[in-house]
Formats: structure tokens, sequence, C-alpha cells
């Protein structure tokens, strides 16, 4: 009777992951694992090997005599659009005809009996070019005059003249922001099975199904309900596969469909990380002034990104970049453009963060720089300019932060990690070390939560309740690792009053959830929580009536408890009651939907709600750097991070743990190296270097702030998790900064540019030496 | 005798045996797409982030001893006499989670799954030889296993509490222990295994006299050891590599001597298999060996290949050169023995005739008054390759430098030997003077090139300031000048 006391698996409470024993057995399939039809084919990509440049000739009749090829497939062979572009601009194609306009960009497919066979042939192309000059970063793209990819953005408000020029101090300065490869541990994977009539499956690794499925149609020159796309399960999105796997997908299904065989594409490590986009490196200049006590009264600033040859999700990757500048704090006058430059480089994409991160680190720079110039402690400048107080909580997109935490939870934090006794120690220790020296730095994060593309802030779900009382649910979002699936089953288990295990968790697929928005954003518990639960009140709602009808009881007197059903006075158990609605007929299906409401954005005007609600966090971490030879080491880092009324508690905190070393490699080992013929040097591990467990901080201390409560009515007051402790690693990037700046007695802002490696560490330091 | 046509092995719990195997056929793709064990994953397949790792036990001169390796580069003709272990076959017949997947599930080590099967089977040999491990043998055991989901925490607090839920004494691996070896041990025959298509050959010598006399009949053959290197000429580059002999298997070319001059290493010995020699006689080596690659890399990867590959930035060279290593080569029968540094004539070019190999490196034990230290620079701790590396011993007479050897990796061609810098210090007092002119010195030996993992400039300036670090540690300076692991 145990489990009538309370159910297993409700929402607020610790759940291992709904696949964490399939991982550890191996049994959890990957696209890759899926088994095979018989007469399944390999497509593998043939790529550029020039940066920008005319195409006079392809030459692919060595491709195709090549042993086990079954033929090639060129832009000539697309019986639709040849175009992937996800936001509709016209500038992705699949394959090129005339310009190539990155090294390694995709010319061709050549479909084999086998995979190696493909990847072999995939090299004898002969391509005959014309060469034109190349811009590779956002500083020769302006140089050369190269286009904005998509529109820019301009934020501004207050009078930005009059701020500046009534402030008693301003300062300018650049920072170089590097960008940052998914490194995903699964790959880009597309597997297209032919259906009769002008049907395909796609089983592709995505976090967005519909887009692929939009994507295939629209290729292959068909209507969206020919297509089908599911996904299981990913081994790491992060944002690469939001809208990156298109031209997998795209291409298994056209090879599909051409040999009428199916068809696996799944490019090597080095493919993947070469021929698909990353997170935009930026280049910021900015201007700001303050006044004597380190108050900021005035902000400009100018974001250039490297957006590669097209767009793809540039335009809102750039808007989102200018959301997050201001990072938690007020800025009174204010005035910050966009410039999503073109360059003759991979094209850039989403990653955790989607620009936010690159917004906030600037806003953190700028903080630095107040702090050295009026000789205080960063953390003071940091809560002196916090919003909130009189006419103080309007954002650059004047969107009023009404819920703001970091008063409370920096404090908070500020107490548990002793930061104030540790900063001066650390002051003393530099006093006396000459070769190592440490620097602390408490960085806070506000995240500002929805898509900004107000309309992908919907989403569906399909609920049957077989007649033996088990449940089947179905969600538009997609697995990737972060547990949405489990967390959305909390709240159905929660809604139904039955134990986890009832409920079967069952791959993402376009065919019953429709028109879905991509797992992104961080919105994946939110949207997809809301629509589930929707349609499980939906039968619940069917089931009350029943009962009431069946047994002649008033509403109030039927009531869900943990795995049965009271109705008046009888209590049957859960199954025994569905089994009596089914004979009923009572629909025990249903279809939920949510959007988020509330939320609008003119982005002509720069002015709107975006967002539903912010999220909060802050993190302190301490470090220790060489100066001889610029390496480094985290000693400790504390972390108190808000995510509302957590729907699972661990599967939060293991999103706060993952999402800080995921940035703090951002900043640090993680190095996007383009020599000067445009070719990406640093494209596997063994040259793209992630953080390792060796990596992580010595000490690391993380906790929710389980006091926190979203004002707003998300899914059972939760908070979305998965962007926002992204930006907590900037405490390590600023503890690096303040290391160097130990070396000229923290007179001077170092103005280290990211990735800190440990070059950029010690020619800092050099700098500093020389200051 | 005859030659041997197929390669037999232990696959978990069965005998396998596969005709016709070619040389660049990889353990990996046998596994997943011959047997459809797709619990091994492919991440990277250069051996850097270890979703595919297996444990390869082999029978060699102390027994039966199970080894974590990454699947990718392994070549499955090198599997031949051996028990491969996957991670299907760690859970129970009846389903039970084995206590390393116990504790990953009970400390939510997974995210989204993918890298999960290759941290349980190193965390799996960690337990074995390790039941109860610190944080840091766990990280260490961890070096060439790379998690983007979790950022490590939950996975080292499952490593520390294995021991909870079992013990390696119950294990499938101990308890069977002695059934496997028999087996094992009735699979050797003696014999010389020729398999594999006429164009992709391989060939696994009876033994070291059978390699002498292998590599004279088949002088173009490529030598494949622990294949960490040639394992990417093919799936990375797509070469060809027949034909290949492997000597992986060779416990003639595995023999460590430490004689009372001198160390000496076969050159088919793991970096694994001299961990604990070089500990002992050179102290110095042992945290920078922990730096070598990652675990299961190590494993695999052997001194010998570091240095026969010829490559600019192999960590040992440097710091073998400065020891005055020696390198033996072999042509059938005829030895020739060569100081390390005179083996690297030119970037890609060393001074190994065809029908030649390398046998065995002799490390000279450290003189009296010898000061020894090796440093790496690279942009990632652990796991990277160096932008720098640099074995430096200084003996002193007195206050009197009387000999330098100085040898850097990263900064040229080849390893290469500061002969400036040396002479800066050779005959000068010991002091931070005589070490400021040799860093001013280095530029004189060395014109570094810029590339991916770090620029000219940083390159020379940090090498010049690890002279300075050696003689700030040596000298004993007030507060640490290195950060430790």
């Amino acid at each position: 009777m145990k489990d009538n006391v309370t159910i297993t698996g409700s929402a607020h409470t610790d759940r291992i992951h709904d696949s964490a024993i399939k991982h550890v057995t191996g049994a959890a399939d990957y696209t890759d694992d899926i088994a095979q039809p018989e007469g399944t084919l390999h497509a593998y990509l043939g790529v550029s090997t020039v940066t920008h440049t005319r195409i006079v000739s392809l030459d692919l009749s060595a491709v195709r005599a090549a042993p086990g090829v079954v033929g090639v497939m060129t832009a000539a062979d697309i019986p639709g659009h040849n175009d992937i572009s996800p936001t509709g601009q016209n500038d992705e194609p699949v394959f090129p005809t005339d310009l190539i306009q990155f090294h390694g960009q995709p010319l061709f497919a050549v479909v084999a009996e086998t995979r190696d066979a493909a990847r072999r042939a995939a090299e004898l192309a002969k391509v005959e070019t014309e060469a034109l000059p190349h811009a590779l970063d956002p500083v020769q793209a302006i140089e050369a005059g190269y286009p904005h990819v998509t529109a820019p953005l301009k934020l501004e408000r207050g009078d930005v003249e009059a701020g500046f020029a009534n402030a008693p101090n301003r300062i300018k300065g650049r920072m170089v922001i590097g960008g940052q490869d998914h490194m995903y541990l699964e790959g880009q994977i597309a597997f297209a099975i032919p259906g009769e009539d002008d049907e395909v499956v796609v089983h592709c690794s995505t976090q967005h199904p519909s887009e692929a499925q939009h994507m295939v149609a629209h290729v292959l020159g068909v209507p969206s309900n020919a297509v089908v796309v599911n996904v299981r399960r990913m081994g790491g999105g992060f944002g690469g596969k939001e809208s990156q796997m298109n031209i997998f997908a795209a291409v298994a299904a056209l090879a599909a469909k051409k040999w009428n065989r199916a068809v696996k594409i799944r490019p090597d490590r080095d493919q993947d990380m070469t021929a698909t986009g990353k997170r935009h490196d930026f280049v910021v200049d900015y201007d700001v002034a303050f006044d004597d006590e380190g108050r900021i009264e005035a902000v400009g600033g100018s974001f250039a990104a490297r957006c590669g040859y097209s767009s793809d999700l540039s335009g809102p990757v750039t808007d989102r970049a200018l959301f997050h500048a201001d990072n938690a704090y007020f800025y009174p006058h204010v005035r910050l453009e966009s410039r999503p430059m073109k360059t003759n480089t991979v094209s850039n994409t989403a990653f955790r963060g989607f620009g936010g991160p690159q917004g906030v680190i600037v806003a953190e720079r700028m903080i630095e720089e107040i702090a050295y110039a009026t000789g205080q402690d960063p953390l003071d400048v940091r809560k002196a300019n916090f919003y909130g107080g009189e006419g103080r909580d309007l954002t650059p997109y004047h969107q009023q932060v009404t819920d703001n935490i970091l008063d409370r939870l920096v404090g908070e934090l500020e107490q548990s990690a002793d930061y104030r006794a540790r900063r001066q120690a650390i002051i003393d220790f530099n006093a006396s070390s000459k070769v190592l020296k440490k620097g602390i730095a408490l960085t806070p994060v506000k995240f500002g939560i929805s898509f900004t593309a107000t309309w992908y802030n919907q989403a569906g779900a399909l609920i049957h309740v077989y007649n033996d009382g088990s449940i089947h649910l179905n969600h538009g979002g997609t697995e990737m690792g972060q547990g949405l699936n489990t967390k959305v089953a909390q709240v159905v288990a929660e809604a139904f009053q039955v134990n986890f295990e009832r409920i079967k968790i069952t791959k993402t697929t376009t065919e019953k959830v429709p028109n879905t928005s991509a797992t992104a954003a961080s919105s994946g518990s939110d949207l997809n929580g809301m629509a589930a639960l929707n349609a499980a009140e939906q039968i619940k709602a069917r089931l009350v009536d029943f009962a009431c009808e069946h047994w002649g009881v008033a509403a109030e007197e039927v009531a869900f408890l943990p795995n049965r059903v009271r109705i008046g006075e009888e209590t049957l158990s859960f199954d025994a009651f569905i089994k009596a609605a089914y004979m009923a007929r009572v629909q025990l299906s249903a279809a939920g939907f949510y959007k988020t409401p509330d939320i609008h954005w003119d982005r002509d005007k720069g002015q709107g709600r975006p967002f539903y609600y912010y999220a909060y966090g802050a993190a302190c971490s301490e470090v220790t750097i060489d100066t001889l030879t610029g390496e480094y080491r985290v000693e400790r880092t504390d972390i108190l991070h808000d995510v509302g009324r957590s729907l699972n508690p661990v599967l939060d905190r293991g999103q706060v743990e993952g999402a800080f070393i995921q940035g703090m490699g951002w900043l640090t080992t993680e190095e996007l190296w383009w020599d000067t013929e445009g070719r990406l040097r640093t494209h596997a591990p063994s040259t793209y270097k992630i953080p390792l467990a060796s990596d992580r901080p010595r000490v690391f201390n993380v906790d929710l702030a389980d006091w926190s409560e979203n004002r707003e009515l998300t899914i059972k007051r939760s908070k979305a998790v998965g962007e926002p402790p992204f930006m907590l690693g900037i405490s390590v990037f600023e503890a690096l900064s303040m290391a160097v700046a130990s070396v000229a007695d923290y007179r001077e802002c170092p103005r280290l540019d990211a990735p800190a490696t440990p070059e950029r560490v010690l020619m800092a330091v050099q700098r500093m030496k020389g200051a | 005798m005859q030659h041997r046509r197929e390669i037999r092995f232990l696959l978990n719990g069965r005998e396998v045996s596969v005709a016709d195997v070619g040389a660049s056929q990889t353990l990996l793709d046998f596994l997943r797409l011959d047997r459809r064990l797709t619990g091994t994953k492919e991440g990277c397949a250069e051996g850097d982030c270890g979703a595919c790792t297996v444990l390869v036990g082999r029978l060699g001169a102390e027994g039966l001893s199970y080894q974590p390796v990454n699947a990718c580069i392994r070549f499955l003709a090198s599997c031949d006499g051996c028990h491969v272990v996957t991670v299907e076959h760690l859970s129970g017949p009846d389903g039970r989670l084995h206590p390393v997947q116990q504790a990953m599930v009970e400390h939510h080590g997974s995210q989204c799954g993918f890298c999960t099967p290759g941290f349980v089977m190193s965390l799996y040999a960690l337990w074995m030889a390790v039941p109860k491990p610190s944080e840091k043998q766990v990280e260490t055991a961890l070096q060439g296993n790379l998690c983007r989901c979790t950022g490590y925490a939950p996975i080292i607090r499952a490593a520390v509490a294995v021991s909870q839920y079992g013990s390696p004494a119950a294990d499938y691996l101990t308890t069977e222990r002695e059934a496997i070896t028999a087996q094992l041990r009735a699979m050797q025959d003696g014999a010389r295994v020729v398999t594999g298509p006429e164009d992709n050959r391989a060939i696994l010598p009876a033994s070291v006299d059978d390699f002498a006399a292998a590599l004279l009949e088949y002088p173009q053959a490529t030598i494949v050891a622990g294949a960490t290197d040639v394992g990417l000429w093919v799936t990375k580059f797509l070469k060809p590599i027949g034909p290949a002999i492997f000597i992986g298997h060779l416990d003639g070319l595995k023999e460590i001597e430490e004689g009372s001059d001198a160390l000496t290493i076969g050159a088919g010995a793991s970096y694994t298999d001299c961990e604990a020699a070089i500990g002992r006689h050179f102290p110095h080596l042992g945290p920078y060996w922990d730096r070598i690659a990652g675990w299961q890399v190590r494993n695999m990867g052997t001194v010998g290949g570091n240095i026969a590959n010829g490559s600019p930035i192999g960590d040992t060279p440097p710091v073998l050169i400065s020891l005055g290593a020696e390198v033996v080569l072999r042509k059938g029968d005829a030895r020739r023995t060569l100081p390390l540094e005179a083996f690297f004539i030119d970037y890609g070019k060393q001074d190994r005739a065809a029908g030649e190999f390398v046998e065995s490196i002799r490390v000279p034990l450290s003189a009296q008054g010898q000061r020894d230290a090796a440093y790496k620079i690279s942009k990632r701790r652990d796991e990277d390759i160096s932008s720098v590396a640099v074995g430096i011993s200084v003996t002193l007479t007195g206050e009197t430098i009387t000999a330098a050897r100085i040898a850097f990796g990263g900064m040229a061609a080849t390893p290469k030997r500061a002969g400036e810098a040396e002479a800066a210090l050779l005959g000068k007092t010991w002091g931070k003077a005589a070490f400021g002119a040799a860093a001013e010195a280095l530029p004189r030996d060395f014109k570094p090139l810029s590339d991916w993992r770090a620029s000219s400039d940083y390159r020379m300036l940090s090498a010049q300031n690890l002279l300075r670090r050696f003689y700030l540690e040596q000298d004993g300076a007030a507060s640490p000048v290195q950060l430790t692991a």
C-alpha cells in the first residue's frame, strides 16, 4: 500500500533522468544506433578546400567512379528549393552553384554502399575555382566593406549624448570575445527511410524536428505532411542542432528519395566542426560614463559579430547580445547597436545563451573598467549599479525589471563564499608571492526568458491514457540530456497523481505534435510542461465529468489521490477508474497547447516586453595564475542560482554545474583558430580543448536559491535553467583578470580578451608589467 | 611453422575468430558495424574523447591484466589473443546494474548519456585497480574522457563512491579470471599471424626475432605498436597502412631493465608499463608522465613509438634527450646505438633505415650533482599536446655548472637541444645571472612557429621563463613557482 501514500516522481522532487539506466548500460539508442534496413546507403559531404572563390567547374567523375559509389548529388539534383536558411532569407544553399563562401563548405554529396567508401570518394572531386579576396573576422569584414547578413538592431533609451557630456568620467575600450564550438559528444547525423508517394521518414539528431521537417519538405518540393522527423534523444545539442542539422536531414532525405533506399549521413568530427556553425565571436567597442562613486551614467556599445557567410540565426543571436549588454545593471542613458557582419567563415549559429553571454561579459568588462578607475572592489561597483530603486528599473529595451532578486542572492553568496575576507587574503598573498598570483571575482547574471521571436513561445503535447491505466506522453520538446522528458513526465504524474513509472516517455516526432518550436532558449520545460499539463487537465476534466455522472456526485467530491481516485465515499484504483471510463466511452486522449502570455516585442522601435521573466544567479571564483607561463588553476567556485521552485532540483543542479563548466571552457581553453587562408585549425578534440574533469574548480559548491519562486505563472512556479548558469563562468574570467591586474598593483584594467588561454594570460601579464 | 590467417580473441563472454582482418580495420567499427554492440560510441575517432572506451585484457609477463583503451584507434588485428570487454558485458544476466553503473545512476552522472558508456568503462578499470580512489586518482583516470554536459562533478562523486555498491572481488573479471586466463592461454599457438587482403595486410610476428625477420621481408611496412598515432592516419587521413606489422603483443619488446647505471625501456613498453620505473629513477618525470595524453592513450602508446614517429611535439623526446638517452636500433640481428638527439634529422625524417626498428631506449641515471626538471606548457593542462616542452639537466660541481643539457619540443622542426642556452650556462656560477643569460641566448637557438597551439612569441617567452622557473625552483624560492596538480 506504500504507493498509495505518495506517488513516485512528483514535481519538485529529485528524480533520476528517465534514461539514466539506459545511458550507463549502453542501451540508450542514438540515431546511429538504430537498426538499419537492408540495403541502407551512406552519404558523405564533399567540401571546399578554398575559402572564397567562384566555381569554374566541378568535376565529380572520379567520385562517381570510386569503389562502392552509387551516385553523387549536387545542386542540380534538388527537386525543390536549394535553400535551408532557417529564417527564410534564402541565403543558405544546400549546395552552392557558383560561389564558394567558406573553407569547408559542402559542395556535393556522394552516396555509397558503405560510409567508408563514401568518405573516401568524397575526397576525389576536382574543383576548378577563381579566387576572390576574403574577410575572416568582423574587423576585416568592416574594413573590407562587407554587408550585414541581416538587419542590425539598435536599442536606445534616455539622452545618450547628454549622459556622456555630463558625466565626470568616461572610458572607451574594445573587447574581443571568441566563439565556441558545441563539441556535443554525438556529432550531426540523419538517417532517412523513403516511403510511398512523396513520403519520407527522417531520424535526426535535432533540437528542432519541425524545422528539419520543413527544410526537408522545402528541398524535396513536397508539402510538410509528407515528411516525418523523429528524435528519441540527442548526445548533446547546446544550440548546435537547432538549425545545423538541416543540411544532413536534407541530404539524407534527398538521397533516400532519389535511390529509394534508406540513407544515413554522419560526418566525422572534423567535418562536423568545420562545416557547421558555432557561437559567434564578437568585437565590441564600448563607451561608458560614470560618476566618482562608480555609478554608470551612460553606455554606448557597438557589437560586431562574426556571422559567417549567411544569416542563419545571427539576427536573433546578435539581438540577444544587445538584450543582455546590461546584464544586471541599470544604464540611465544607453545606445547599443549590433553589427551582424558577413564573413567568409562557416555560418555561426545558436549556442547556449544565444548571444546573451557575449553581451553579459561586456557589461562585466565595463564594471571592471570602472572598478580599476575608481579604485574599488568590483563587487561594490556591481552592487551600486544593480537594477532597483526609484526610476532604476528600465532596461535598454524599455522592459521593466520587476522580479530582481540579486540584492539578496548576491548578498547570500558573498557571505557563504566568504568573499571579502578571501579577497583581502588574496591581496596579501599577491604582495608576497613573486611568481604565482591569485584573483577572485563574484559576478551576477540576469537572463531574460522567452524566445524574442514571440511566435516561438508556443508548444503542444499529446497524452493518451490507455484503458489499462498506462499513460503515453508526447510533447514537442526534444531530449538532449537536460532531463526535459523527466520533468514533463513529473508534471503529468503529479497531475494524474500516478507513479512516474506509469508514464511512457516517447520519441519526439512531428507526427504527434505539429509546428513545434526548437527546444532552445531554455524554454523546454516552461513551454512543454505547460502544454502537457493542459492535455492532462483536459483528460482529467472529462474523467471528473464522467465520475459525477456515473456515481452521481458533485465535482468537488472527485479527488485524484496517489494512484487511486476517490469518488464520494468510494475509492478505486486508477486502473479500475480508467477502465470504467473507457467502458463508458470517455475520450482518454488529448492534445494540449500553451502559449506564453503577456509578451510582445517591436523590433523596429526597440521596445516591448520580450521576456516573460528573468532568471538570476551569481558565482564567486578564485584562481591562481603562473606569471612565468600564463598557466592557471581554478581553486574554488561557489554558486548560488535561481531556478524558481525547481521541478527537479537534482537535474537543475546538474544543469547549473554543467553550464558553469561549459561557460568556463568558452572563456579559458576553448579557442577557435583560423589560419590566414580561412581554414579552421582547431577542429577536433585533439586541437580544440574543452574542459576536463581536472579543470573543474578544486572546490566547487553549488546551491540553488531554494527560497526563490517565479512571480509569473510558469509551470509550477519554476524557472528556466538551461542557459542562465552558462554565464556564471564569467566569474573565472574576471578572477583571472584580477590576478593579472595584481602585477601592476590593480591600477589598471588588464583588458583581457577571451578566451583567456595561458598565452593570453601571459601576454596580459607582460602588458601589465610594462604598464 | 604455418602462418595463421585469422585472429582470435575473447569478446565479452565468447570466443571470436575473424578471418581476413585488414590492417586498417578498427576495433570500434568491428564492434558497432559487425557485432552491433552499439553501446560503444564514436565521438572523435582520434583517441581524445573516450566515448569508445573498452577494456582490453591481455596475458602479459605478469599474468592477465585489463586496461581501458580507445576502440576507435585500436586496430582489430592487435586484439589477437586478448579479451575485449564492452559496456554490454557489465550488467548481470538478470539485468542488475554493475556497481559502477549503479553509482553513476544514483549520482546523476549522465545527462545526454553519449559519453557515459566510455566513462563507465574507465571507471570500471579504475575501480578494479583502485577500489577506493581519491578525487585526484579519478581525475587522472578520466583525463581521456570528455563530457560536455555534466561538468564532471557528479561523475567524480560517483567514482569515489563505487565501492559502496560492490567489491571488485565479486566482479566477473575477478571470479572468472582463471577461466579467462586458460582460454587466452589456449589461443596462444606461437604462430605468426598474416591476415587481411594483399593491399591491407596485417602481420603479427611470433616474437621479437620474428619481427626483425618480418621487417626484412616487408621493409616498407608500417610498424604499429600502440596505434595512437597510426590509428589517426587511418581514421583521420584515410591513409593506407598495409602492410602493417603489429608489435603491441610482443612481450620481448616490453622489457624494462633497471640497471645500476641506466634504465632501459623496451620500445614496445607503453607509457603505463614504464610509469613506475620512470617514477622511481626519475622522480621529476612522475608528474610529467601523468600529463602525457589520457589514460587510454597511455595504456596503448609507447615511448618507442613516441620517438620513432619523429614528431617535433612528442612529449618524451625532449625530456629523454636532456637525460642523455640513447636509442638502440636493430635491423635483422645487427644493432646500433645513437644519441637520441641524433635520431631526429629533420621534420619527418629520422635516422632509421628500411628494415630497421627502434628496439629499446637507454636512459642513463642522473649523476651526482645533476639537477633535472621537465616542464610542459599546453592550452589545457591535461590531455593536450604541448605548445612547449622542455627537459633540463644541469650538473653542478660545487657552485659551478659543469654540464648542461636542455632540450625543447615545440620550438623547432624536431625535438632539439638549446646549444646556445647550454653554452651560456657552462662554466658559470649557479645563479640568477647565468639563467638570465641562458634565457637571453634562447632566441639564437630557436625560431618557433606560430600555430593554433601557440604563437611564436608566446613559445619563446614561455620557453625563456621555463629556464627562469628552473632556477627559482632549484634555488629553493620562498613561495611556490609553479602550479601543482
